[in-house]
């Protein structure tokens, strides 16, 4: 009971109420909405994943009592509320195109080639009202269509393709899909490659540094000491 | 003098001579095609029925942000992003309720208060006067015949139209500004098929001959259009055209602003290297461009 | 061919007061003076003529007007609307049929059926309009 502060211990037995698929339960007001399910008594097997706000399984919509606005959250990231309508969804329906990564050339085209209903954007911007990331979907989408895969790439950056957008376009377009091949490109065609890195791999590769490294493996069994010493000694190129 | 500008999404694909060729020859003429921020699809065709919405949001949605940088008129190139713009601005000033719908369903955006103009760059040009144009070419286009073409969307419907959906003048006192001639094509407001390209490549195709035809047969050396949707029925898809017509001659396109800026002398601003049937030979027979100038290998897939 | 119209059915009146309200022109303003036939530039690929469209529309003749290829042949040119000496915006007629069928969730174009290289090629401004005018 050392260091209870009595105010505390009231904040956390407040209870709020809740309706889990149609039916009211009250529940501890710290909970998040996962937590709010597994105190009501439900178990997941689907709709679930890191518990951290990172995976996306949990994307999760949800109303409040009395008001028709629709809500969008991460489960696992959004604290419960007094007459909150809670559900959870537990798979988005979507087909990833299939290409070869190695094959595709960056050309600004090239999403609308291997997703052509993104030409169906409206620019009616649910997708970005959904996002619980709080993502400009839509202006990615549309930088999709006019070609601009460094803008898609930097917009849909913190995607963690959760498919909320997916489920709410009027267009049935897949906004999370375009956006990873996007970065794919990104990534791997237009962003600036780290040549330093390419080089000590092409050295890796050439087994320059196999001797010192099978030195160091003997040394680390026979004298500790004079590996740590070495280690602590070793000099650091600054700059 | 700063304008905003609305590119729509061709002019940054098959239609990138088109904006190159525009930026380079309004700067010659001291206005600044300054793109508009942010931007979106305007949904290239105008929506028809009386009951949808939810198409006319993009088009807003580009008058707000024109409406956020504090500025009243858009310019716009292509004929299509004109004409879409325009409707949809006239749809919501005439219809408080609608706007006022539409407005509400974008509430992250500012309120639309209706008080954007749109215009065609040709508008612009004609409201300054063809002879400006005339003071600045320092290449007249003599020697080279053109067939003006109008297409649909640039005079049609006529509340919605820069020129007479009978008898429009203003590509043709464009082109005579510049120095060179016109021909009086029958066809030159016949529609090119528009977005039938995708489906129905044969009704494209039997469009462009006798648009292209009548053009040759008058004594046009090439075409002048404003819209990039145009450009690749009767340009690119002029391979179409041999195909079901093996008697066609080819016959070059240009985008009005290409013919600006060869007149105003930006052989680095042409932007030809896009366009499908190549207006190289043809420039060079005129005696029109510098035979030793950088000339890029035009893509053809 | 010969066919008989019944003038009293209340469903006939009934789509043409839809097609009438969804395209808000006067359609019954149209007296069949033929200008919009042969304005229109696609009118040979059609089967119904525009003037033949206006018609039929006036008398609510749903099953002709939604199987009719007419209205996917439209291009969407307003020439005749240019030309309708009543002022009449045929174009918007025909959208309104259009989405008649493409409201109940048929496409008349399936995007993914492009080829690659189709999709290559065709520019945004053409697969957008299409898919404006021909998918639901």
């Amino acid at each position: 009971m050392r260091g209870v502060n009595l105010e505390e211990k009231t904040e956390t037995e407040k209870m709020v109420r809740v309706y889990i698929m149609g039916r009211e339960f009250e529940v501890p007001a710290t909970l998040n909405i996962v937590k709010a399910f597994e105190y009501a008594g439900y178990r997941f097997i689907r709709g679930i994943g890191c518990r951290g706000g990172y995976c996306g399984a949990c994307a999760t919509v949800y109303r409040f009592k009395d008001d028709y606005r629709l809500n969008f959250a991460l489960a696992c990231q959004k604290a419960v509320e007094d007459g909150m309508y809670l559900t959870i969804l537990p798979f988005v329906p979507a087909e990833k195109a299939k290409y070869d990564l190695n094959k595709l050339k960056p050309r600004g085209t090239v999403l609308l080639e291997l997703y052509p209903e993104i030409a169906r954007c409206v620019a009616c911007n649910t997708c970005t009202k959904a996002c619980p990331q709080e993502l400009e979907v839509m202006d990615y989408v549309q930088a999709a269509i006019r070609g601009d895969i460094e803008e898609v790439a930097n917009l849909s950056f913190d995607c963690i393709q959760c498919g909320l957008c997916a489920m709410r376009c009027p267009a049935e377009i897949v906004p999370y899909n375009v956006g990873q091949l996007a970065r794919r490109l990104y990534g791997k065609y237009i962003a600036p490659q780290a040549k330093l890195t390419y080089e000590r791999v092409e050295e890796i590769h050439a087994c320059v540094f196999d001797e010192e490294l099978d030195n160091y493996i003997e040394l680390a069994k026979e004298d500790i000491e004079q590996l740590k010493k070495i280690y602590v000694e070793r000099e650091i190129k600054v700059g | 003098m700063k304008m905003p500008y609305f590119p729509g999404c061709s002019l940054k694909t098959i239609g990138e001579g088109f904006e190159k060729s525009a930026i380079a020859s309004a700067a010659i003429l001291d206005i600044e095609l300054e793109e508009l921020p942010r931007w979106v699809c305007c949904g290239t065709v105008s929506s028809l029925t009386t009951d949808d919405l939810m198409h006319h949001l993009a088009p807003v949605r580009n008058l707000i942000r024109v409406e956020d940088i504090n500025e009243t008129q858009l310019v716009t190139l292509c004929s299509v992003c004109y004409s879409t713009l325009k409707r949809s601005n006239a749809l919501v000033k005439n219809d408080p309720e609608k706007l006022k719908t539409l407005n509400q369903f974008m509430y992250r955006e500012n309120d639309y208060q209706g008080n954007v103009k749109v215009l065609h760059f040709l508008e612009l040009l004609r409201e300054m006067g063809f002879y400006k144009l005339k003071e600045k070419v320092k290449r007249p286009l003599k020697g080279l015949t053109l067939s003006p073409y109008y297409g649909c969307l640039l005079v049609r419907p006529k509340e919605f139209g820069i020129d007479d959906p009978e008898n429009p003048t203003i590509l043709q006192d464009l082109v005579k500004a510049l120095g060179a001639d016109v021909i009086d094509n029958p066809y030159q407001l016949k529609c090119c098929g528009s977005y039938h390209t995708v489906d129905k490549p044969n009704l494209v195709a039997d469009l462009g001959y006798k648009i292209l035809t009548y053009a040759r047969n008058l004594g046009a050396d090439a075409l002048v259009l404003s819209c990039p949707l145009c450009a690749f029925n009767l340009d690119n898809r002029q391979r179409e055209i041999k195909r079901q017509y093996p008697d066609f001659i080819e016959i070059p396109i240009f985008y009005f602003t290409q013919l600006m800026a060869l007149a105003f002398g930006l052989d680095e601003d042409l932007g030809l290297e896009l366009n499908y049937i190549d207006p190289m030979p043809l420039l060079k027979e005129k005696l029109l461009i510098d035979p030793t100038s950088l000339i890029k290998e035009p893509k053809i897939e | 061919m010969s066919k008989t119209i019944r003038l009293d059915s209340k469903d006939a009146a009934n789509f043409a007061a839809k097609i009438q309200e969804r395209s808000g022109e006067s359609i019954d303003m149209c007296f069949q003076c033929g200008e919009c036939s042969s304005a229109c530039p696609v009118s040979s690929d059609m089967d119904l003529m525009p003037s033949t469209l206006v018609r039929f529309t006036q008398l609510g003749l749903k099953d002709e007007l939604i199987n009719a290829k007419t209205i996917w042949i439209c291009a969407s040119c307003f020439n005749c609307v240019a030309r309708c000496p009543k002022g009449i915006d045929i174009a918007k007629v025909a959208e309104a049929l259009r989405q008649e069928l493409l409201r109940k969730k048929l496409d008349y174009v399936e995007v993914r059926d492009l080829s690659m290289e189709e999709r290559q090629e065709i520019p945004q401004i053409a697969i957008i309009s299409n898919l404006r005018k021909f998918s639901r």
